[in-house]
């Protein structure tokens, strides 16, 4: 399985830095390392979760993804039907075009939709640059798309005030979904709603993607989120991805130190589940100056000399299974054998 | 066990008055706080938790005024009734804080970002004791110690905004247990920081609990930590307190029907990517808009012509566990033949 994978999108060395200013003259003093070194590939038809604590860089990964954030180096090659291309070396033109394939939807509803537009109105533009021309026809299409997220489609005149958090939100997944797109960005999407609601949104997530053969980048800090919607997870920390597997393989058999911690965290509805917490010390570091070697050294119970010069790379271990677990520790070995 | 007793509150109505219309947020709650126990009110957002969290404290807005009902403090000098107490008036004032102290959930409005976190404490400590500033400071950082904040005398002596997210709410706290007060009130304290540091300020009220022997009051919106944090449950909707029991009665039996539903829609984790999710249907109706009876009826699926008509009662079964629905004991007894078919 692991040989033949249709790989949609394969993220190589990516970095996204924000420069910080200071002074009267507005020097670059430092770097914001938000994503900093990042390989990663997305399987057609897969959802893949990213999770990790605020300032991880989960949210500028998935904009350098799909060019909403300029990287400062890697490759973003995206397979077209014409062979794979680098969307981060395209310029405007061409990305107008890829991005009919490439959409988001954002974590606030209540934001991402202009106030001033009917919903007709917000979907009319993606519809006319992607060739429905008349006015009727663009009409028929979001009456359709209003459909597929189960509004009714004379909603198409109402303005987003008129509409709830888990409306407003089902629409911005309507207009995601406005260009047939392959795949969609879905940064903290159901973050801001209510449990009730959350349910309805994440089920329509399924739903969409059983019927449409999406592709979900999926990224939250909801690991019970995660678990419930993603194929294949990968854990952020410092802007680093130090774990991926599959969603069973990775609650199963948890290796790196942070992820481990991050799990017996997380509360729990369940009372016969209750477990021992590994307390975290301390705050996630700065990312101008994260630690040398392993990012999550500082907080590490397990530290070693070696994790304090250098940087642990993401490298593949087989597992019982088809797929591979990938974990960035120097002693994933000894956690996955169980000496630790 | 009754001597436990801290805070009683009784048929407790609150109504907001804005635009010429009337919201009623609270319309008639009851519970009490124990010491060492801590009680989790969960509702989803608009159900009057907040409401009844500031209703205690006196710190609802001026638009809002307590229509009816009781808050019965049990002091060791007597019963005071808070609701009767001016809002501005010296008890009062003398209870916030020195009995009951509240930790709000953005720690940054919530402290002054134009003084040091050791001024607002030293204002606070000072406020309610004899202490001079020097000893009051030097309180301040016996108390960032106990919280946790690292280098406290440095920190003692900068600005809100030179605290990390966790860091605030760790002051925040720390501000609250000045005067070790018996109750403590928190709303949402952490609902804006990560998992990790929320796992850290669980731990610390934790410990708090067991050493003061302190009742909490812990408002929240997330079922997993209910099942983490609370000894005793209220479930909240729309103003009613439609069930309320201990976590286990809550978690393992749930007889609302309501709670039942919010039970079904939540991810829980280890359970796979294949558990089934009901989503609630229809949305929580508009305040200003009530249905006139059980105010979950038009979502509920159990719901009958009597629901319609008028607000069910709170029935009473297994000693304390409470539920205020028509229907519950034909939900329960649907469960058990259920139970007995697996």
């Amino acid at each position: 399985m692991e040989k033949n994978k249709d790989i949609l999108v394969r993220i190589s060395n990516l970095r996204t830095y924000f420069p910080v200013k200071k002074g009267v003259f507005r020097r670059t003093v430092g770097q914001v390392k938000a994503v900093d070194g990042v390989d990663l590939e997305i399987i057609r038809g897969e959802t893949l979760g990213v999770v990790g604590e605020s300032g991880c860089g989960k949210t500028t990964l998935g904009k350098s993804i799909i060019q909403l954030c300029k990287p400062t180096s890697g490759k973003v090659l995206y397979a077209f039907p014409d062979g794979e291309k680098d969307l981060a070396a395209m310029n405007d033109k061409a990305l107008d075009v890829a991005r009919k394939r490439l959409q988001i939807v954002f974590q606030d509803p209540y934001s991402s939709l202009n106030p001033a537009f009917t919903i007709f109105g917000s979907f009319s533009d993606p519809l006319k640059k992607f060739g429905i021309k008349s006015r009727t026809d663009r009409e028929a299409a979001v009456g359709r798309l209003l459909e597929a997220v189960n509004l009714p489609k004379d909603y198409m005149t109402r303005y987003p005030n008129e509409f709830s958090g888990g409306q407003r939100q089902r629409i911005g997944i309507a207009r995601a979904l406005s260009v047939d797109p392959e795949l969609i960005v879905c940064d903290e999407a159901v973050s801001a709603l209510d449990v009730s609601i959350r349910a309805q949104v994440l089920k329509l997530f399924k739903e969409l993607q059983a019927e449409r053969g999406l592709t979900y980048l999926f990224i939250t800090h909801d690991l019970s989120v995660v678990e419930y919607i993603s194929d294949r997870i990968a854990v952020m920390y410092l802007g680093k991805v130090v774990e991926l597997a599959e969603t069973q393989e990775l609650f199963r058999n948890t290796v790196h130190p942070y992820t481990k911690a991050l799990l017996s965290a997380i509360p729990i509805a369940d009372l016969a589940q209750k477990k021992k917490r590994i307390p975290l010390q301390g705050d996630v570091p700065s990312p101008v100056n994260p630690p040398a070697g392993c990012p999550f050294h500082p907080r590490c119970t397990y530290c070693q000399p070696i994790c304090r010069t250098e940087v642990p790379k993401l490298t593949a271990y087989p597992t019982g299974g088809t797929a591979e677990h990938h974990v960035a520790c120097h002693f994933a070995l000894d956690f996955l054998g169980g000496t630790r | 066990m009754r001597d436990d007793l801290i805070l009683q509150v009784k048929d407790l109505s609150v109504n907001f008055y804005t635009n010429q219309r009337c919201n009623m947020a609270l319309r008639g709650v009851s519970f009490d706080l124990r010491k060492g126990r801590t009680l989790c009110i969960v509702g989803e957002s608009g159900c009057g938790k907040s409401v009844t969290a500031n209703a205690i404290m006196q710190l609802l807005p001026d638009l809002s005024r307590i229509e009816s009902g009781n808050i019965t403090f049990k002091g060791q000098d007597g019963d005071i009734q808070i609701e009767k107490l001016p809002k501005n008036g010296k008890q009062m004032r003398k209870l916030r804080g020195e009995v009951m102290a509240m930790i709000f959930q953005d720690p940054m409005t919530a402290l002054n970002p134009v003084f040091t976190v050791g001024f607002q404490m030293n204002e606070m400590i000072q406020a309610h004791t004899d202490l001079r500033k020097k000893a009051a400071t030097e309180k301040s950082i016996g108390l960032l110690t106990d919280m946790g904040v690292p280098l406290p005398e440095q920190r003692v002596h900068e600005y809100p905004h030179q605290f990390s997210g966790g860091m605030r709410q760790r002051a925040m706290i720390a501000m609250a247990m000045a005067c070790a007060p018996e109750i403590l009130i928190a709303d949402e304290p952490t609902t804006a920081l990560d998992v990790t540091i929320q796992a850290q300020i669980f731990e610390l009220m934790l410990e708090l609990k067991e050493t003061e022997h302190m009742a909490i009051l812990l408002i929240t919106h997330d079922m997993g930590v209910v099942a983490e944090m609370a000894d005793d449950v209220a479930v909240m909707y729309m103003g009613n307190m439609v069930e309320s029991g201990t976590v286990q009665q809550i978690l393992n039996s749930p007889s609302h029907p309501y709670t039942i539903a919010l039970l079904q829609s939540i991810p829980v984790l280890g359970h796979g990517k294949n558990q089934n999710l009901e989503p609630i249907r229809g949305m929580t109706p508009d305040p200003y808009h009530r249905p006139p009876g059980c105010q979950f009826a038009p979502r509920c699926d159990f719901a009958t012509d009597i629901c319609a008509s008028r607000l069910p009662d709170e029935s009473v079964f297994d000693t304390n566990h409470m539920v205020r629905c028509f229907h519950y004991e034909e939900i329960k007894r649907n469960k058990e033949i259920q139970h007995g078919k697996k």
